[in-house]
This record gives C-alpha cells, structure tokens and sequence, in this order.
C-alpha cells in the first residue's frame, strides 16, 4: 500500500516542480544576445517579380552605369532624371514620418507617436529608421531638406539583394545586426529598379513591431508568397496582385491610411476615368459588390451599408502560419541570465518557425493565429493618446488609439479590428506615456543596459518632456483596423456566426439582428400564449373524458 | 330541410387548405429558428425557405382571396349572430353533458358562428399583420425601401412574430376542435373529400339535383 502511494506521489512531485520552474527551462528554446535581425527579412520566400513592359531599360542609361559607393550617390542619379520625384517623395509620410489629421487636428506620424509595440521610433531612429525611405537618419538633427538622402532603391529594388541595416550602432551586444552582410552592388540595384513589388513594401510592412507580423495582424510574409485560401487577390495562382494594385497613387502619393480610413468610400466607387485614388474594396466591387440575381445577394448588399467587406471577407487574421503578437508585457524586461540578455523561443507557429515569449529587451509575449476581430462601429478617424495626453490609470486600460462611429452617421460601418493588449512604462507622476531611450552605445540605453528608469529619464529628457522621476505599468490596448488577408468567397461569414446567440456581433448596438435573441420578451410572451393555449386544451379535454366517464357509470 | 351529403369544399379549397397548411408549418419552424427558438437547420437554410413559402403562400392567397370574392363564398365567413349562443353554451357546457353540437352544416353557411368569426378574425386581424409585417421586412431587407432605424424594423418583427405565435394558437385550437362534436377522421374528411352533410332546403335541393348533380352524395 505504502509502496503504490509512494510510485504516484514521485511523478506528482516532479510535475509540480516542473509547472514551478524549478526544473528549468528547456535549454534549447534560450537564446543569449539582443539581435532582432540575425537572419534578415529578405531571406524569405521571394515572389519573383511581374515582367512589366516599360518604355525605358535602366540598365541601359549612362547615368546607372556607376560606379556608386552609397546610396546617396545613386539617388542623385535617379532624381536627375526624375526632377519632380525629390519634392514629390518629400511630402510622403515614409519621408516625413508626420500626419497631420485632417478631422481631429492631431499632429501624429512616428516622429510622434507612442504605441503598443516598442512604444517609440522617437529618440530610436538609429534602429527604427531601418524602415525609413531615406539614409542616415540616427537622431533629431537629421536634414529633411537634404533630397538626395532620399533612399530609391528601398522600393524600386527588384534584384531582392538590396538591404538596410540601423543606422547607428547600438550596444555592443547588438553588434550582430551588422555581421555577414554581403556588399550591396550599388550600379546593379540601381539599373534593375521597376514599380514596387510586395517584396519592397513587405520588408517593412509585413515586419512591423520588431518582427514578423508582430503588429498588424494581416499583414506577415505568409503574403509574399499567399496560397489562394489567404489572400484572394494576392495569391499567385490567382489574381496575384501587388500592394499597389490596391494602394493606387501618383507623384509618390497613394492611397491608405490608418490614421483617417476610408471605411465608406464614395470617391473611389465612381465611373470609369473618374478619380479612384483610394485604397477600398469599393473602389473595384462597388456599394452593391453582390451579384443582384438572387434573394441572398440582395440581402448581403443590404449588409453592405451596415458592415466593412472586411467583417465578413476576413474571417479570421494572422492566417497562414505566422502568428501576431496579442499581448506584450514590458513589465518583465530586463531579467537577465548569466548577466546577459536573452530570448526565450517558446511559442511554435503554423509555418514551424519559433517565435520569442520572452525577451530581455522587450518583455514577455503572447501570441495568437487565426484569430477572430474584434467588432465595432468605425467613422475611419482614428484617435490617439499621444505623450502629451494626460489619463487616469485607475479608469481602466488606456486606449492608445480610439474610435466614433454608430449607425445614424451613415458613414461608419462595423469593422473588424486586432486588438492588442499591452502593460508599457508610463510616467506615474504625470500619468503619461513616456519615451524610452531604447537604442543606443551609451549608458541610458535599455537594449543593453537593462535600466528602464536611466531609460525613460533620457528619453523624456532628450525632448523636453516632463518627467516626474517615478515609472509605472498601465495597461493600454490599441487597435489595428484588418484590411487584409482577404478569404476566398466561400470561406466568408456564415449567416449563423453573427446572427446567433453570442454571435460574433454582440453588443453592437443600432442593427436589429434576427437570431440573436434580440427581444426575448416577445418570445416569452408568445411561448406564454401557446402554453396557454395548449394547458386549456388538454384541460377541455380532460373536463370532456371525466364528464363522459360520469355518465357512462 | 333534409340531411343530405353534399360537396362541401371544392377541390380549390382543398388544395388551398392542405398547401396553406404545409406552408404555415414551414413558416413557422423556419420562423422560429430565424428567431433563435431551435437551431435545427441554419439561419441562411432557415431564412432563405422562409422566404420561399412566404412568397408561395403569398401566391395562394391571392387565388383564394380572388376566388372568394368572385364566386361569393366569402359569405360563409360573415360575422352572425344565428346560432351563436348555443354554439358557445356547447363548447362550455353541453360538450361535458354529451349533449350533440348544436349546428348542422347549411348550403350557405358550412362554418358554424364561431367557426365563422375566428375565420374572420384570422383573415382580417391576424394574416394582415403578419403579411404586412413580413412583407415591409422581405423589402427592407432586400433594399427595395431606404433603410429604417433598428427599432423600426425590431418592432416589424416582434409584430410579425406575436401575429405568428397567434397563428400558433389557431392551429392548436383548429385541431383540438376537429376531435369535438364528432371524431376527428369524420371532421377531417370533408377536406380530403370535399363531402359532408349538410342541412338543405328543398329548393336547394331541387337545385343542385338539376343543376350540379356531381355536388350531390346520397
């Protein structure tokens, strides 16, 4: 007896360490150092490029035929031809990294913003500005009138040879991001440039957040090379469309923004040759995008005028096997192993690849694939707490960024969302968010020092913002508006996922929704009535066989 | 007057009723699961059926009402006050003294008064309510009209879906009442058959004995 109690009571006790810690964690998923970017982005699956016929070879011009030394130099040599493109590129968002919202007058952009991610390209250029269109941009004094740092090639390159790396070094530990890179060919990424490819655009956008899908949900490199079930319209086998198939645009301006979306477009829906510079499924399906030949259809273009194309064409995001980050908890960071930081790759995604629970630099993680929105009413202006807004902690999660919309504005439309959930430093005196000095070889920097208050307190510093001298943790969530990803038709919403019960829709308010128990009383009431009716029934009935059994006795 | 055994509903009629009633029921099992009472078959199956024996059922209604109006019989339905009385007292009291029921079928009149009046109340309370209701919404919801607030068309299909429970109440009373006054198979069969006995008069006898021959059972 006492034997078997003891063989059960072993295992019991190892698994309960185990779920403790006390075991350890498996060594193999650690990985020691802060590099973000040891195997680069471009590495992926490549999708070759379309063979557009253009009325001029560039491989054939004198002024590409070097040779260069820096990118610089081949910029000069494009904008002496291309005059008009320096000014034009020079108002773009990807140059100026500054928005100003045309509705709510807020000045926004990355130069600005703070989010759920990093939190902040500001004070960071050395590192975010990897993503930048132009060169060298490593603090605030870089010179936006000076065109020729204009980088080309970032979206024109088409040989996929072509890289950036931080424009600054960081902390010694960082040193990895910049070993093992072949020499870039400057003359020949010079004279093989052509219209953007999704390879150009996805190197940042498919990456945005640190990593591969981290941020937006619908947008990863599973869309380089998109079976049909992912993306309809970008799949290869199918309509094999590019970014800019949809983000359509001329003078280095296209259509697309997160900051101010067109959720009703009534601009882009118009007639051949009318202006369609708008990125909506509208400007190609139409307000009526169902074929008008059967009840169904009517009814789903009566949807139309309530709901995004995206509710219902986007079933689920983060498809494809590359998941998004849900969840990013700063309040970890920092714990180091050996007195180095690390990385802990614990969670496996759908395409095999091992994605970090755990960074020292960043905090912990929480991933999710095929995930379902998050529903609400949009008006397509986004609104967003940025350093200078002043919140209340104890009110509940910040919200990063927030939104309008209901049924009775006849513009808004319920539209899915990724909502991410986030625990970042914010200044606890001040009850604001803060800018960190994340990047960097001196002593305040975080990737490397691990010091978030040294960090917080340069980074304010560094701009002249007010720091009470004492951090926190709040809780914020921020929503990220899901364009993309868009199934095939018969992978679309069934009817019984919204109109049901604890339907995906729930909560919505301003829709009447048959299905979803919408006004129980009445059911009650007719239930009540048939009950009735059926309880005197079988009352009357039961009167008839007594009185008949009277009289027959 | 003598009893005799007469058609009393038409081969039309019949197949009114019968189709009407295969209809109704799927009206109201599509209905409710459109309402999230069953989730037997899906919402789309639900509302799409739905749709379909609305429209059906639409098209008999307006051959019967056509019909009606045309060949006179929509007298039977008239509201009457003959006969009302007894009719009543049987169904509270003499049904339980195993009393007979007090009313034969006539030539003109083949509903007794309170056959008759439920009839008419169903006809002009309870059908238009739900057609009415049902058809804006089938319009609405079609894009045929501008859009309505929610609770408009909320308020549509909690008309709709009292008129239907009342439908329901019909039903169960128009089938208990078949076992009343006589067996059930004797009440069910006029409407398989079309014949029944009916109380006539001589010259309504005499009548139909020249005139339609084919009408007369004996």
């Amino acid at each position: 007896m006492r034997i078997k109690s003891l063989t059960l009571l072993v295992p019991l006790l190892v698994l309960l360490a185990s779920s403790l810690g006390l075991a350890g964690e498996p060594e193999e998923n650690i990985e020691y150092g802060v590099s973000e970017y040891a195997t680069t982005f471009q590495d992926k699956t490549l999708k070759e490029h379309h063979k557009r016929p253009s009325t001029a070879d560039h491989a054939e011009f004198e002024a590409l035929k070097g040779p260069f030394s820096s990118g610089p130099e081949v910029t000069k040599a494009c904008l002496g031809c291309h005059n008009k493109a320096g000014e034009q590129f020079a108002r773009n968002k990807h140059w100026t990294w500054e928005y100003k919202h045309p509705v709510t007058g807020q000045q926004l952009g990355k130069k600005t913003l703070i989010n759920g991610f990093c939190t902040n390209a500001r004070g960071n250029e050395g590192m975010c500005a990897q993503c930048h269109a132009g060169y060298g941009w490593k603090g605030e004094r870089f010179d936006f009138t000076a065109l020729e740092n204009i980088d080309c090639l970032v979206c024109h390159d088409s040989t996929g040879s072509y890289y950036k790396t931080p424009n600054s070094e960081g902390h010694e530990a960082c040193s990895i991001m910049f070993e093992d890179k072949p020499p870039i060919e400057w003359a020949q990424v010079a004279q093989s440039v052509t219209l953007p490819s999704r390879n150009n655009c996805g190197k940042c956008h498919f990456f945005g957040g640190g990593g591969d899908n981290v941020k937006h949900g619908d947008l990863s490199s599973a869309l380089f090379n998109p079976p049909k079930s992912l993306d309809v319209h970008m799949a290869a086998d199918g309509l094999d469309f590019d970014c800019i198939t949809c983000h359509v645009g001329e003078g280095h301006q296209w259509a697309g923004s997160r900051y101010q979306m067109t959720v009703f477009d009534e601009k882009g829906a118009g007639k051949p040759g009318m202006p369609r510079d708008t990125a909506s499924c509208a400007s190609c399906h139409g307000h009526k995008p169902h074929p008008r030949d059967n009840v169904t259809s009517l009814r789903l273009n009566r949807h139309a005028e309530t709901l995004a194309c995206e509710t219902c064409h986007i079933p689920e995001f983060a498809r494809g096997g590359v998941a998004t980050v849900t969840r990013w908890d700063w309040r970890g960071a920092g714990k180091l192993k050996n007195g180095e930081g690390y990385k802990l790759k614990e969670y496996t995604q759908g395409d095999g690849e091992h994605r970090a629970t755990y960074k020292s630099i960043k905090g912990d993680f929480q991933y999710g694939e095929n995930l379902q929105p998050h529903y609400a009413w949009f008006d397509g202006a986004m609104r967003f707490t940025t350093q200078e807004t002043v919140f209340d902690p104890s009110q509940g999660p910040v919200e990063l960024n927030s939104f309008r919309g209901g049924a009775d504005d006849g513009n808004s439309r319920i539209y899915p969302f990724k909502r991410m959930h986030t625990f970042q430093p914010y200044d606890k005196g001040n009850n604001t968010l803060v800018y960190m000095h994340l990047w960097g070889k001196d002593e305040n920097a975080f990737w490397g020092n691990y010091d978030l208050q040294k960090a917080i307190t340069a980074g304010m510093a560094e701009f002249d913002k007010p720091y009470s001298g004492e951090y926190g943790f709040v809780e914020t969530y921020s929503y990220w508006p899901i364009n993309h990803m868009v199934a095939p038709r018969e992978q679309a919403l069934a009817c019984d996922e919204c109109h049901a019960e604890q339907g995906r829709l729930q909560g919505i308010e301003g829709v009447y929704m048959p299905g979803t128990g919408a006004s129980r009383m009445i059911d009650r009431m007719g239930l009540l009535m048939v009950f009735a009716t059926l309880l005197g029934v079988l009352a009357h009935a039961l009167l008839r066989l007594v009185s008949s059994r009277r009289r027959a006795h | 007057m003598a009893l005799h055994k007469i058609q009393v509903f038409r081969i039309f009629e019949r197949v009114w009723h019968w189709s009407q009633a295969l209809l109704i029921f799927t009206l109201l099992f599509t209905g409710f699961a459109i309402r999230d009472l069953h989730r037997l078959i899906d919402f789309q199956t639900a509302v799409n059926l739905h749709t379909l024996a609305a429209l059906l059922l639409l098209a008999i209604w307006i051959f019967a009402t056509f019909w009606l109006f045309t060949t006179g019989q929509w007298r039977h339905f008239l509201p009457t006050r003959k006969n009302f009385v007894p009719v009543a007292r049987f169904y509270i009291h003499g049904i339980f003294k195993g009393e007979h029921h007090p009313y034969t079928k006539t030539y003109r009149r083949k509903h007794n008064p309170l056959q008759a009046l439920t009839y008419l109340l169903l006809k002009t309370v309870i059908f238009p309510a739900i057609w009415i209701s049902g058809l804006l919404y089938l319009a609405i919801s079609l894009g045929l009209f501008d859009t309505i607030p929610a609770p408009g068309v909320g308020l549509l299909a909690d008309i709709h879906t009292i008129a239907a429970f009342a439908v329901l109440v019909f039903i169960i009373l128009h089938v208990y009442l078949l076992t009343t006054g006589g067996s059930f198979v004797d009440h069910v069969r006029p409407m398989i058959t079309g014949y029944d006995e009916a109380d006539l008069t001589d010259e309504e006898y005499a009548y139909l004995k020249q005139d339609e021959p084919g009408k007369i059972q004996d």
